[in-house]
C-alpha cells in the first residue's frame, strides 16, 4: 500500500500488513500517537487493508509550550 | 474514540466531544452565556477546535492570534487561523511580536539569551492576558488537552516542582485585578481525540510543528505516557483527574505568592520589573 506520513511530509510503499494494526507496528508508531485515514475515513486499528490502499498516518502530538 | 465496525463515526465522535466540554465547563465554573470568551488560536488542531466547538454551543467568543515571526511556520499559521475566522464570521484579534514588540520571537532570543521557546512563552502569557484585560473580555481559553495536561503534570512531579502544581488547575481565577481568568475546555479529550474532531469537522490546520519544538522535553514525557496508556488504556485520564480530584481535597487554593504590578508596566507579576518588559529593554537598547 502506498503511506503518506508527516514530520516530515513523505511517502512509501509498504507491503505486508493487512490490518492497520499491523501496519502501525512495522512502522514502529503508537496507535495512541497517530490516526489513520484513507481518503475521507478515519479507520481504527482492526480495518483491513489492501495492497493498493493509499492511507494517511496522521500524527497527533503536538510540542512545544 | 467512538466508532461503528472499524472505522470512527462522525456523528459520535461529535457528541461525544461536544459533551466532554460541557461538561469540563460545568465541572469547574469556566464561564457562563453572559461572559465574553477570548480564545487563544495558533492555526493548530486544538485551538481551532476549540473555538469551533464554543461557536458551535453558542458562546460569545472572539479569537486571539499572535504572530510569531517564526519564518514560513507562523506565516501559514496565520493563514489558517484567518481562513477558518473568516469562513465563520468569526471576529479575530491579530498581534504581531514584530510590529507590537519591535521583533521576532527568533531575534528576542537572540537578544536577550533565552530559549526560542522561553521568549515565545513570555510574549505570549503577557499578550494573551493584557489583551484579554484591556478588551474586556471575562475569560481567556486555551486549547491544552488532557495530553498536554498530563504530559506537564508528569514533568513537575518528576522534579516535585509545587510550585507549578497549584497552576495545573483547568480554570484559575484572577489573583490580580490585571489578571484574567483562564481556562483549558478541552483538558478532558485526549490529543488525538481532538485530532480526529478537527479531521472529522474538515478543520484545516497547521500540520506542521513549529520548528522550534524540535527536541522537546514535552515529546518525551507524551511518549512515555502514551506508551503506558497502550498497554492499560486509561492511564493518562487516571493520572491527571486523580490530581485533579485530590487538589480539590487539599484544597491548595492558599493565596498567590506576593503578586505585585511590574514598577514599568503596572501587569501583575511576581518580581519588580516583569519578564517582558525584561525583554523589551533588551530590545530598546540593541545597537
Ligand atoms: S515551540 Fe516554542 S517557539 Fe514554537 S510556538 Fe511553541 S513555545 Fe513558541
Ligand atoms: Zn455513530
Ligand atoms: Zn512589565
Amino acid at each position: 500500500m502506498h503511506v503518506l506520513l508527516q514530520h516530515p511530509k513523505r511517502e512509501t510503499e509498504i507491503k505486508g500488513p493487512r490490518t492497520v494494526g499491523q501496519l502501525l507496528k512495522r512502522l514502529n508508531l503508537l496507535p495512541e500517537a497517530v490516526l489513520v485515514l484513507r481518503g475521507d475515513e478515519l479507520i481504527t486499528e482492526d480495518e483491513a487493508l489492501k495492497e493498493d490502499d493509499i492511507v494517511e498516518i496522521r500524527p497527533v502530538i503536538s510540542g512545544g509550550s | 474514540m467512538p466508532r461503528h465496525n472499524t472505522s470512527v463515526c462522525a456523528a459520535c465522535l461529535n457528541d461525544y466531544v461536544v459533551e466532554q466540554v460541557k461538561r469540563a465547563i460545568k465541572d469547574h465554573t469556566m464561564f457562563g452565556r453572559g461572559d465574553r470568551i477570548l480564545v487563544a488560536v495558533s492555526g493548530g488542531k486544538d485551538s481551532l477546535s476549540l473555538w469551533d466547538i464554543l461557536m458551535r454551543l453558542g458562546y460569545d467568543t472572539a479569537g486571539l492570534h499572535i504572530q510569531q515571526g517564526i519564518g514560513d511556520y507562523s506565516e501559514q499559521s496565520h493563514q489558517k487561523t484567518a481562513a477558518f475566522a473568516e469562513s465563520r464570521g468569526a471576529e479575530l484579534i491579530l498581534h504581531s511580536l514584530k510590529e507590537k514588540e519591535g521583533a521576532g520571537v527568533l531575534e528576542l532570543a537572540d537578544l536577550t539569551d533565552r530559549s526560542p521557546c522561553s521568549a515565545c512563552g513570555v510574549m505570549k502569557r503577557y499578550n494573551f492576558n493584557k489583551i484579554a484585560c484591556d478588551r474586556g473580555f471575562d475569560v481567556l481559553a486555551t486549547g491544552h488537552n488532557l495530553d498536554d495536561e498530563a504530559s506537564r503534570l508528569l514533568g513537575n512531579v518528576l522534579r516535585w516542582q509545587e510550585d507549578y502544581l497549584a497552576k495545573q488547575f483547568p480554570a484559575l481565577q484572577a489573583t490580580h485585578e490585571k489578571f484574567v481568568k483562564k481556562v483549558k475546555p478541552l483538558y478532558r479529550l485526549a490529543e488525538r481525540e481532538i485530532t480526529a474532531y478537527a479531521v472529522v469537522n474538515k478543520i484545516d490546520y497547521v500540520i506542521e510543528e513549529c520548528p522550534m519544538s524540535v527536541g522537546s522535553k514535552m515529546f518525551v514525557n507524551k511518549e512515555v505516557l502514551n506508551r503506558l496508556e497502550t498497554d492499560a488504556p486509561g492511564t493518562k485520564q487516571a493520572f491527571y483527574f486523580g490530581f485533579l480530584e485530590r487538589q480539590k481535597q487539599e484544597d491548595l487554593s492558599r493565596e498567590d505568592e506576593t503578586i505585585r504590578s511590574c514598577t514599568r508596566c503596572g501587569q501583575p507579576t511576581t518580581a519588580a520589573v516583569c519578564s517582558y518588559c525584561r525583554i523589551l529593554e533588551k530590545v530598546k537598547t540593541a545597537p
